[in-house]
Protein backbone atom coordinates (compact mmCIF):
# COMPACT_ATOMS: atom_id res chain seq x y z
CA UNK A 1 0.00 0.00 0.00
CA UNK A 2 1.08 3.57 -1.07
CA UNK A 3 0.32 6.77 1.05
CA UNK A 4 -1.71 8.63 -0.99
CA UNK A 5 0.25 12.07 -2.32
CA UNK A 6 1.27 14.61 -0.30
CA UNK A 7 3.69 17.45 -0.39
CA UNK A 8 7.30 16.81 1.53
CA UNK A 9 8.85 19.68 3.06
CA UNK A 10 11.98 19.01 5.38
CA UNK A 11 12.68 21.39 8.53
CA UNK A 12 16.29 22.04 9.83
CA UNK A 13 14.96 23.16 13.15
CA UNK A 14 12.58 23.98 15.28
CA UNK A 15 11.85 27.43 14.62
CA UNK A 16 11.75 25.97 10.83
CA UNK A 17 9.17 23.47 11.95
CA UNK A 18 6.45 26.10 13.21
CA UNK A 19 7.00 28.32 11.06
CA UNK A 20 5.94 25.70 8.41
CA UNK A 21 2.68 24.41 10.29
CA UNK A 22 1.85 28.22 10.43
CA UNK A 23 1.91 28.37 7.08
CA UNK A 24 -0.16 25.22 5.84
CA UNK A 25 -1.86 25.25 8.80
CA UNK A 26 -4.58 22.42 9.09
CA UNK A 27 -2.98 20.19 5.89
CA UNK A 28 0.03 19.97 7.81
CA UNK A 29 1.27 16.84 9.47
CA UNK A 30 4.41 16.59 11.34
CA UNK A 31 6.30 13.59 10.37
CA UNK A 32 9.05 12.05 13.07
CA UNK A 33 10.08 8.76 12.87
CA UNK A 34 6.82 8.16 11.14
CA UNK A 35 6.04 4.68 13.13
CA UNK A 36 2.76 5.69 14.03
CA UNK A 37 1.77 8.35 10.82
CA UNK A 38 2.71 5.95 7.79
CA UNK A 39 0.66 2.91 8.59
CA UNK A 40 -2.12 5.24 8.86
CA UNK A 41 -1.39 6.81 5.77
CA UNK A 42 -0.92 3.88 4.05
CA UNK A 43 -4.42 2.73 4.91
CA UNK A 44 -5.78 6.20 4.07
CA UNK A 45 -7.21 6.88 7.84
CA UNK A 46 -4.95 9.77 7.88
CA UNK A 47 -4.23 11.78 4.45
CA UNK A 48 -2.30 14.78 5.08
CA UNK A 49 -1.76 16.97 2.18
CA UNK A 50 1.54 18.46 3.60
CA UNK A 51 3.82 16.57 5.77
CA UNK A 52 6.67 18.56 7.69
CA UNK A 53 9.43 16.51 8.29
CA UNK A 54 11.04 17.06 11.64
CA UNK A 55 13.08 13.67 11.90
CA UNK A 56 16.57 15.71 11.11
CA UNK A 57 16.11 18.08 13.79
CA UNK A 58 18.94 16.87 15.89
CA UNK A 59 19.36 19.54 18.83
CA UNK A 60 16.13 17.75 19.86
CA UNK A 61 17.70 14.25 20.38
CA UNK A 62 19.06 14.00 23.84
CA UNK A 63 18.57 12.86 27.23
CA UNK A 64 19.98 15.54 29.42
CA UNK A 65 20.00 15.95 34.04
CA UNK A 66 17.84 18.58 34.33
CA UNK A 67 18.64 18.92 37.92
CA UNK A 68 15.27 18.10 39.81
CA UNK A 69 14.11 16.08 36.90
CA UNK A 70 15.59 14.49 33.40
CA UNK A 71 14.84 16.15 30.22
CA UNK A 72 14.36 14.20 27.22
CA UNK A 73 14.03 16.10 23.61
CA UNK A 74 10.80 15.36 21.47
CA UNK A 75 12.88 13.61 18.81
CA UNK A 76 14.97 10.63 20.97
CA UNK A 77 14.28 7.58 19.78
CA UNK A 78 13.16 4.98 21.98
CA UNK A 79 16.13 2.74 21.79
CA UNK A 80 18.01 6.13 22.41
CA UNK A 81 15.84 5.88 25.75
CA UNK A 82 16.17 1.72 26.05
CA UNK A 83 20.66 2.41 26.11
CA UNK A 84 20.25 5.96 28.24
CA UNK A 85 22.78 5.54 31.24
CA UNK A 86 21.10 8.72 32.94
CA UNK A 87 17.50 7.39 32.49
CA UNK A 88 18.52 3.70 34.14
CA UNK A 89 19.58 5.52 37.19
CA UNK A 90 17.59 8.47 37.43
CA UNK A 91 14.12 7.10 36.02
CA UNK A 92 14.23 3.81 35.10
CA UNK A 93 10.65 3.16 34.75
CA UNK A 94 11.02 5.17 31.40
CA UNK A 95 13.95 3.21 30.41
CA UNK A 96 12.48 -0.38 31.06
CA UNK A 97 8.91 0.51 29.22
CA UNK A 98 11.04 2.05 26.31
CA UNK A 99 12.67 -1.17 25.79
CA UNK A 100 8.63 -2.85 25.63
CA UNK A 101 7.93 -0.35 22.41
CA UNK A 102 7.49 -2.09 19.33
CA UNK A 103 10.60 -4.31 18.27
CA UNK A 104 14.09 -3.42 17.64
CA UNK A 105 13.50 -1.95 13.92
CA UNK A 106 10.55 -0.15 15.11
CA UNK A 107 12.53 1.36 18.08
CA UNK A 108 15.07 2.33 15.94
CA UNK A 109 12.85 5.21 14.34
CA UNK A 110 10.14 5.67 16.71
CA UNK A 111 10.46 8.67 19.10
CA UNK A 112 9.22 9.88 22.05
CA UNK A 113 7.22 12.87 21.13
CA UNK A 114 5.83 10.90 18.06
CA UNK A 115 4.48 8.39 20.39
CA UNK A 116 3.47 11.14 22.91
CA UNK A 117 1.90 13.46 20.21
CA UNK A 118 -0.08 10.45 18.53
CA UNK A 119 -1.52 10.00 21.56
CA UNK A 120 -3.03 6.71 21.17
CA UNK A 121 -4.05 4.77 24.34
CA UNK A 122 -2.73 1.43 23.73
CA UNK A 123 1.10 2.92 23.53
CA UNK A 124 3.39 2.05 26.40
CA UNK A 125 5.19 5.60 26.96
CA UNK A 126 1.76 8.30 27.60
CA UNK A 127 1.42 5.60 30.37
CA UNK A 128 4.82 6.02 31.57
CA UNK A 129 4.65 9.48 31.31
CA UNK A 130 1.23 9.87 32.53
CA UNK A 131 2.22 7.87 36.05
CA UNK A 132 5.22 10.15 35.96
CA UNK A 133 3.53 13.17 35.66
CA UNK A 134 5.49 14.34 33.00
CA UNK A 135 5.53 18.07 31.97
CA UNK A 136 5.39 18.24 27.95
CA UNK A 137 6.73 21.72 26.43
CA UNK A 138 5.30 22.97 23.45
CA UNK A 139 6.71 25.38 20.80
CA UNK A 140 3.87 27.55 18.92
CA UNK A 141 4.60 30.46 17.09
CA UNK A 142 4.31 32.40 20.20
CA UNK A 143 6.54 30.74 22.23
CA UNK A 144 7.20 27.75 24.41
CA UNK A 145 4.57 26.62 26.88
CA UNK A 146 4.46 24.13 29.35
CA UNK A 147 1.54 21.31 29.34
CA UNK A 148 0.91 18.67 32.61
CA UNK A 149 0.69 15.44 31.50
CA UNK A 150 -2.87 15.27 33.18
CA UNK A 151 -4.20 18.08 30.68
CA UNK A 152 -2.16 16.43 27.86
CA UNK A 153 -4.56 13.48 26.73
CA UNK A 154 -7.74 14.76 25.46
CA UNK A 155 -9.36 12.10 23.26
CA UNK A 156 -8.47 9.15 20.95
CA UNK A 157 -5.55 10.73 19.03
CA UNK A 158 -6.26 14.06 20.64
CA UNK A 159 -3.86 15.50 22.47
CA UNK A 160 -3.41 19.36 23.78
CA UNK A 161 -1.00 20.59 21.04
CA UNK A 162 -2.46 23.00 19.03
CA UNK A 163 -2.50 22.34 15.06
CA UNK A 164 0.62 25.11 15.00
CA UNK A 165 2.87 23.48 18.17
CA UNK A 166 5.69 21.49 18.38
CA UNK A 167 6.16 19.06 21.06
CA UNK A 168 9.68 19.81 21.89
CA UNK A 169 10.83 18.38 25.24
CA UNK A 170 9.48 15.54 28.06
CA UNK A 171 10.61 16.52 31.91
CA UNK A 172 9.94 13.06 33.85
CA UNK A 173 11.10 13.17 37.74
CA UNK A 174 14.15 11.83 38.89
CA UNK A 175 12.20 8.16 40.38
CA UNK A 176 15.90 6.42 40.93
CA UNK A 177 16.94 2.89 39.14
CA UNK A 178 14.14 0.70 40.36
CA UNK A 179 10.50 1.00 42.12
CA UNK A 180 8.33 0.40 39.54
CA UNK A 181 6.70 -2.73 37.52
CA UNK A 182 5.05 -2.29 34.29
CA UNK A 183 2.41 -5.58 33.07
CA UNK A 184 1.87 -5.89 29.49
CA UNK A 185 -0.65 -8.21 28.13
CA UNK A 186 -0.62 -8.87 24.33
CA UNK A 187 -0.59 -12.07 22.21
CA UNK A 188 2.16 -11.51 20.34
CA UNK A 189 5.82 -10.50 21.36
CA UNK A 190 5.62 -7.28 19.13
CA UNK A 191 1.95 -6.24 19.95
CA UNK A 192 0.22 -3.47 21.37
CA UNK A 193 -1.15 -4.07 24.81
CA UNK A 194 -4.24 -5.72 25.16
CA UNK A 195 -4.28 -4.10 28.33
CA UNK A 196 -1.17 -2.47 30.22
CA UNK A 197 -0.46 -1.98 33.91
CA UNK A 198 1.86 0.45 35.35
CA UNK A 199 2.74 0.98 38.60
CA UNK A 200 5.69 3.54 39.87
CA UNK A 201 6.63 4.87 42.80
CA UNK A 202 6.53 8.94 42.73
CA UNK A 203 8.69 10.34 45.36
CA UNK A 204 6.37 9.06 48.09
CA UNK A 205 3.62 8.39 46.17
CA UNK A 206 2.30 5.59 44.29
CA UNK A 207 1.18 6.22 40.94
CA UNK A 208 -0.99 3.43 39.05
CA UNK A 209 -1.57 4.08 34.98
CA UNK A 210 -3.47 2.20 32.53
CA UNK A 211 -2.81 1.25 29.05
CA UNK A 212 -5.51 0.95 26.54
CA UNK A 213 -9.11 1.42 29.06
CA UNK A 214 -10.24 3.65 27.25
CA UNK A 215 -9.95 6.71 24.58
CA UNK A 216 -6.95 7.85 26.35
CA UNK A 217 -4.43 6.51 28.68
CA UNK A 218 -5.69 6.52 32.51
CA UNK A 219 -4.35 7.25 35.83
CA UNK A 220 -6.15 4.61 38.35
CA UNK A 221 -6.99 7.03 41.25
CA UNK A 222 -9.46 5.19 42.88
CA UNK A 223 -6.64 2.40 43.05
CA UNK A 224 -3.87 4.86 43.97
CA UNK A 225 -6.43 6.55 47.10
CA UNK A 226 -7.11 3.27 48.30
CA UNK A 227 -3.39 1.98 48.30
CA UNK A 228 -2.76 5.20 50.37
CA UNK A 229 -5.40 4.59 53.12
CA UNK A 230 -3.74 1.31 53.63
CA UNK A 231 -5.67 -1.34 51.10
CA UNK A 232 -3.83 -4.48 50.43
CA UNK A 233 -2.96 -4.88 47.16
CA UNK A 234 -6.16 -6.82 46.24
CA UNK A 235 -8.41 -4.72 47.89
CA UNK A 236 -6.83 -1.82 45.90
CA UNK A 237 -6.52 -3.42 42.15
CA UNK A 238 -10.55 -4.48 42.84
CA UNK A 239 -11.19 -0.96 42.09
CA UNK A 240 -8.79 -0.44 38.78
CA UNK A 241 -11.48 -0.88 36.29
CA UNK A 242 -13.53 1.78 38.43
CA UNK A 243 -14.42 4.48 36.09
CA UNK A 244 -12.94 3.16 32.79
CA UNK A 245 -14.74 2.60 29.63
CA UNK A 246 -12.92 0.25 27.94
CA UNK A 247 -13.30 -0.90 24.43
CA UNK A 248 -13.97 -4.09 22.55
CA UNK A 249 -12.52 -5.91 19.65
CA UNK A 250 -11.19 -9.06 18.28
CA UNK A 251 -8.50 -9.25 20.82
CA UNK A 252 -10.48 -8.34 24.10
CA UNK A 253 -14.43 -7.69 25.49
CA UNK A 254 -14.99 -4.87 27.66
CA UNK A 255 -15.50 -7.19 30.56
CA UNK A 256 -12.54 -9.16 29.99
CA UNK A 257 -10.55 -5.69 29.54
CA UNK A 258 -11.92 -4.86 33.05
CA UNK A 259 -11.02 -8.09 34.62
CA UNK A 260 -7.25 -7.86 33.26
CA UNK A 261 -7.06 -4.59 34.79
CA UNK A 262 -7.47 -5.87 37.94
CA UNK A 263 -5.33 -8.53 37.58
CA UNK A 264 -2.35 -6.79 35.92
CA UNK A 265 -2.69 -3.87 38.66
CA UNK A 266 -2.63 -6.12 41.70
CA UNK A 267 0.33 -7.62 39.79
CA UNK A 268 2.22 -4.75 39.33
CA UNK A 269 1.53 -3.67 42.82
CA UNK A 270 2.71 -6.91 44.29
CA UNK A 271 5.75 -6.92 42.72
CA UNK A 272 7.10 -3.33 43.27
CA UNK A 273 5.75 -3.92 47.25
CA UNK A 274 7.76 -7.28 47.05
CA UNK B 1 21.31 7.79 -0.87
CA UNK B 2 24.03 5.35 -0.82
CA UNK B 3 23.11 1.28 -1.36
CA UNK B 4 25.28 -1.02 -0.34
CA UNK B 5 28.19 1.22 -0.85
CA UNK B 6 27.61 2.57 -4.28
CA UNK B 7 25.77 6.08 -4.84
CA UNK B 8 21.72 5.70 -5.80
CA UNK B 9 19.90 9.18 -7.06
CA UNK B 10 16.57 9.23 -8.31
CA UNK B 11 14.09 11.49 -8.75
CA UNK B 12 11.18 9.97 -6.55
CA UNK B 13 7.24 11.13 -5.29
CA UNK B 14 7.64 11.93 -1.51
CA UNK B 15 5.12 8.66 -1.19
CA UNK B 16 7.93 6.70 -2.65
CA UNK B 17 8.39 3.67 0.39
CA UNK B 18 12.05 3.01 0.67
CA UNK B 19 11.33 -0.87 -0.08
CA UNK B 20 9.64 0.36 -3.49
CA UNK B 21 12.39 2.37 -4.13
CA UNK B 22 15.07 -0.11 -3.47
CA UNK B 23 13.09 -2.88 -5.71
CA UNK B 24 11.72 -0.78 -8.21
CA UNK B 25 14.74 2.06 -8.87
CA UNK B 26 17.23 0.18 -7.60
CA UNK B 27 16.49 -3.50 -8.73
CA UNK B 28 17.46 -5.35 -5.35
CA UNK B 29 14.69 -7.20 -5.29
CA UNK B 30 16.29 -9.25 -2.43
CA UNK B 31 14.54 -7.48 0.21
CA UNK B 32 10.93 -8.39 0.18
CA UNK B 33 7.28 -6.87 0.78
CA UNK B 34 5.29 -9.59 3.72
CA UNK B 35 2.93 -7.91 5.40
CA UNK B 36 3.09 -4.34 4.74
CA UNK B 37 1.87 -3.24 7.56
CA UNK B 38 5.51 -3.03 9.76
CA UNK B 39 4.60 -6.56 11.38
CA UNK B 40 6.55 -8.94 9.98
CA UNK B 41 9.67 -7.60 9.17
CA UNK B 42 10.30 -9.33 5.79
CA UNK B 43 11.72 -5.76 4.35
CA UNK B 44 14.17 -5.08 7.00
CA UNK B 45 17.08 -3.06 5.49
CA UNK B 46 19.82 -1.46 7.53
CA UNK B 47 19.91 2.36 7.40
CA UNK B 48 23.30 3.61 8.74
CA UNK B 49 23.91 0.36 10.42
CA UNK B 50 20.44 0.31 12.33
CA UNK B 51 17.49 -2.27 11.03
CA UNK B 52 14.72 -0.43 9.96
CA UNK B 53 11.32 -1.88 8.52
CA UNK B 54 11.69 -0.17 4.62
CA UNK B 55 7.84 -0.89 3.99
CA UNK B 56 7.27 1.94 6.63
CA UNK B 57 9.80 4.51 5.70
CA UNK B 58 9.90 6.83 3.31
CA UNK B 59 12.44 7.10 0.47
CA UNK B 60 12.92 10.77 1.05
CA UNK B 61 13.40 9.90 4.75
CA UNK B 62 16.34 7.58 3.93
CA UNK B 63 17.95 10.72 1.82
CA UNK B 64 21.57 11.05 2.72
CA UNK B 65 21.66 7.61 4.44
CA UNK B 66 23.84 4.53 3.99
CA UNK B 67 21.74 1.47 3.39
CA UNK B 68 22.19 -1.89 3.22
CA UNK B 69 19.92 -4.68 1.99
CA UNK B 70 20.85 -8.43 1.94
CA UNK B 71 22.18 -8.37 -1.65
CA UNK B 72 25.23 -6.07 0.15
CA UNK B 73 26.10 -8.51 3.16
CA UNK B 74 28.60 -10.29 1.22
CA UNK B 75 30.67 -10.14 -2.28
CA UNK B 76 30.05 -12.39 -4.93
CA UNK B 77 29.04 -16.15 -3.78
CA UNK B 78 30.51 -15.31 -0.76
CA UNK B 79 28.21 -15.98 2.59
CA UNK B 80 27.98 -13.07 5.23
CA UNK B 81 28.86 -14.88 8.71
CA UNK B 82 24.87 -14.61 9.29
CA UNK B 83 24.11 -15.72 5.98
CA UNK B 84 26.09 -19.00 6.47
CA UNK B 85 25.42 -19.75 9.97
CA UNK B 86 21.06 -19.78 8.70
CA UNK B 87 22.41 -21.97 5.98
CA UNK B 88 24.20 -24.72 8.29
CA UNK B 89 21.24 -24.40 10.80
CA UNK B 90 18.40 -24.72 8.50
CA UNK B 91 17.38 -21.62 9.80
CA UNK B 92 14.83 -20.90 7.09
CA UNK B 93 11.90 -22.75 4.84
CA UNK B 94 10.41 -21.16 2.16
CA UNK B 95 13.42 -18.48 2.55
CA UNK B 96 10.44 -15.36 2.03
CA UNK B 97 11.56 -13.90 5.53
CA UNK B 98 14.80 -14.71 5.49
CA UNK B 99 16.50 -11.57 4.05
CA UNK B 100 14.88 -9.84 6.51
CA UNK B 101 15.61 -11.99 9.10
CA UNK B 102 19.35 -12.03 8.15
CA UNK B 103 19.36 -8.11 7.93
CA UNK B 104 17.43 -8.07 11.56
CA UNK B 105 20.23 -9.91 13.05
CA UNK B 106 23.41 -8.34 11.25
CA UNK B 107 22.16 -5.45 13.16
CA UNK B 108 21.19 -6.81 16.17
CA UNK B 109 24.37 -8.61 16.79
CA UNK B 110 26.15 -5.41 16.37
CA UNK B 111 23.97 -4.05 18.98
CA UNK B 112 24.68 -7.02 21.28
CA UNK B 113 27.55 -9.63 20.09
CA UNK B 114 27.00 -12.24 23.06
CA UNK B 115 23.60 -12.39 23.69
CA UNK B 116 21.42 -14.69 25.27
CA UNK B 117 19.29 -17.20 23.71
CA UNK B 118 16.41 -15.20 25.54
CA UNK B 119 17.86 -11.95 24.18
CA UNK B 120 18.03 -13.39 20.50
CA UNK B 121 14.35 -14.63 20.84
CA UNK B 122 13.43 -10.55 21.66
CA UNK B 123 16.13 -9.46 19.38
CA UNK B 124 13.76 -11.15 16.47
CA UNK B 125 10.70 -10.45 18.02
CA UNK B 126 10.17 -8.20 14.98
CA UNK B 127 10.47 -11.05 11.98
CA UNK B 128 7.56 -13.40 11.53
CA UNK B 129 8.30 -16.83 9.99
CA UNK B 130 5.39 -18.90 9.27
CA UNK B 131 7.68 -21.97 8.70
CA UNK B 132 10.53 -22.94 11.08
CA UNK B 133 9.10 -21.92 14.46
CA UNK B 134 11.76 -20.40 15.19
CA UNK B 135 14.27 -23.04 16.98
CA UNK B 136 16.65 -23.18 13.94
CA UNK B 137 16.86 -19.39 13.60
CA UNK B 138 17.89 -19.51 17.40
CA UNK B 139 20.40 -21.34 16.62
CA UNK B 140 21.62 -19.87 13.64
CA UNK B 141 21.78 -16.65 15.50
CA UNK B 142 23.84 -17.99 18.85
CA UNK B 143 26.22 -19.55 16.18
CA UNK B 144 26.33 -16.57 13.80
CA UNK B 145 27.20 -14.74 17.73
CA UNK B 146 29.90 -17.56 18.41
CA UNK B 147 31.67 -17.52 15.03
CA UNK B 148 31.81 -13.74 15.47
CA UNK B 149 33.52 -13.95 18.95
CA UNK B 150 35.73 -16.52 17.67
CA UNK B 151 34.64 -19.56 19.82
CA UNK B 152 33.76 -22.66 18.01
CA UNK B 153 29.87 -23.85 17.86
Amino acid sequence: MIPAGFDYVRAGSSEEAVALLAEYGDDAKLLAGGMSLLPLMKLRLAVPAVLVDVGRVEDLSYVRDGGDHVAIGALTCHRDLETSELLAAECGVLRSVAAEVGDNQVRHRGTIGGSVAHGDPASDLPAVLLALDATFVAQGPAGSRDIASDAFFEGFLETALAPDELLTEIRVPKTGAGGFAYEKFNRRAQDWAIVGALVTRVGDATNVALVNMGTTPLRARGVEAALVSGATASDAAALAADGTEPSGDLNASPEYREHLARVLVRRAIEAVSG
Amino acid sequence: MSVNGGAQDHDVEPRTLLVQYLRENCGLTGTKVGCDTSSCGACTVLADGESVKSCTMLAVQADGAAITTIEGLAPGAELHPVQQAFHEHHGLQCGYCTAGMVMAVVGFLDENPNPTEREVRLGIEGNLCRCTGYQNIVDAVLAAAAAKSGVSS
